[in-house]
């Protein structure tokens, strides 16, 4: 049916279908320009997930009591499922999942950069609920909206059961705020190194971001960079200042013209320096996942061996 | 060997006794048992669901999106389908 349309035919009604908000499913019609940009940031977003276990798995055994533990755990473990959900959803795209996370371990695929950030102190718990999850909600709330239909319905899930993370985040950062001085030290000083790379999250400038226009007309994105940047700006400085802990910059100030908060210039070398690979943990990182597979490697053999030998004894 | 080699499968969730399962999402597992050992830990840690049904997806049959026209035209030449289209006689009740 498909062959009687022209290639622009297609395209017109592919965009007719985004502009009227309808989404698109896997099995219909869809540009190469969508799909590899969805592959790619679909992809991104797992890896992210799924590295993203690494530097809060750190303090899982090291959890100040029983009750943080749990917690910490519930949120790794969650974070694994939005992993599958995200990988899965790739899939959907016509692409190998072991060729996805292969592209992963080879440094082929890019993820979150702010997971190349060691997490020294227990602090750093709390400012990756508050401010890293924090970011990562104003970015996945409007992906539920995407015009990609197996994308939008993983970030419902996604976004349901994330709404804890960031909570729990803000409560360690309360209690040590409120603690003694040398925990509310902890504190500041988490905020201290957590809070660039948290802006740093929403990605380049607008005018550096060439490929976000296309993405706005695709309806995969909502939101342009700076937008969500500013949202998450003018929702988090407040909460700091209500728990007695100081924003590192001296810039930031609210602007009583644009109803915003105004802030100071981000140290975009930095940015591109850790997404080149020279940030304090990418190798660590990268090789962890490498070794999770090569390591789990006899445990999925095994299990393919036992469900090959019960289907032979099914069938007799 | 290849964590690809496992099948892809179809996850339906009950969320309560009375309603039907519904499609939740998909997970790669190497046999059914398994399969509904991952989708119990995946998708149902938030009392989402009391009873899960697996499907290879290779055993699913998909209707064409590009029949969706013909095939799902809405008939509104048939408004007989419909029970507002016959009269009733005013004082009848329960019909």
């Amino acid at each position: 049916m498909e062959q009687k349309f022209t290639q622009e035919e297609l395209e017109k009604r592919f965009q007719d279908k985004i502009d009227k908000d309808i989404r698109i499913e896997p099995n219909d019609w869809m540009p190469d320009a969508y799909r590899k940009t969805l592959v790619r940031q679909i992809s991104q977003h797992a890896h992210s997930e799924i590295v993203g276990m690494l530097p809060e798995g750190n303090w899982i055994t090291r959890a100040p009591n029983l009750r943080r533990k749990a917690v910490l755990l519930a949120k790794v473990q969650d974070e694994a499922g939005h992993g599958l959900y995200l990988y899965s959803a790739v899939e959907t795209l016509g692409t190998d999942r072991e060729e996805t996370i292969d592209d992963l371990h080879t440094g082929k695929a890019k993820y979150s950069s702010i997971f190349n950030y060691p997490t020294v102190s227990w602090a750093d718990m709390g400012a990756i609920g508050w401010l890293v999850d924090g970011a990562a909600i104003m970015n996945q709330v409007p992906l539920c909206r995407c015009s990609y239909g197996p994308y939008a319905r993983a970030m419902v899930r996604v976004c349901k059961e994330e709404s804890f993370h960031q909570r729990q985040g803000f409560e360690i950062m309360t209690t040590l705020a409120n603690g003694t001085p040398e925990q509310k030290e902890m504190a500041q000083d988490a905020l201290n190194r957590f809070w660039w790379p948290s802006l740093m999250m929403f990605g380049p400038n607008d005018d550096e971001s060439p490929n976000s226009a296309q993405s706005m007309k695709w309806k995969v994105k909502r939101f342009s960079n700076d937008e969500l940047r500013q949202m998450f700006v003018d929702a988090t400085v407040p909460q700091a200042e209500l728990i007695g802990l100081t924003v590192p910059d001296k810039d930031i100030k609210f602007n009583k013209e644009t109803g915003h908060y105004d802030f100071g210039e981000i140290n975009w070398d930095e940015f591109w320096d850790v997404v080149k690979g020279n940030g304090p943990c990418n190798e660590d990182r990268v090789n962890t996942r490498r070794a999770a597979k090569e390591n789990g490697e006899w445990v999925r053999e095994a299990a393919t061996a036992y469900a090959e030998k019960r289907r032979l004894k099914v069938a007799g | 060997m290849k964590n690809s080699d496992w099948p892809l499968w179809e996850v339906f969730i009950r969320s309560k006794q009375g309603l039907n399962h519904k499609h939740a999402g998909s997970l790669r597992a190497a046999d059914a048992e398994m399969a509904i050992e991952n989708a119990r830990d995946v998708y149902t840690r938030r009392s989402e669901g009391i009873s899960i049904w697996v499907v290879e997806s290779n055993q699913v049959h998909a209707s064409d999106p590009s029949d969706m026209d013909s095939l799902f035209e809405p008939s509104n030449t048939k408004v007989y389908r419909h029970p507002t289209f016959y009269e009733v006689p005013d004082g009848i009740t329960h019909m």
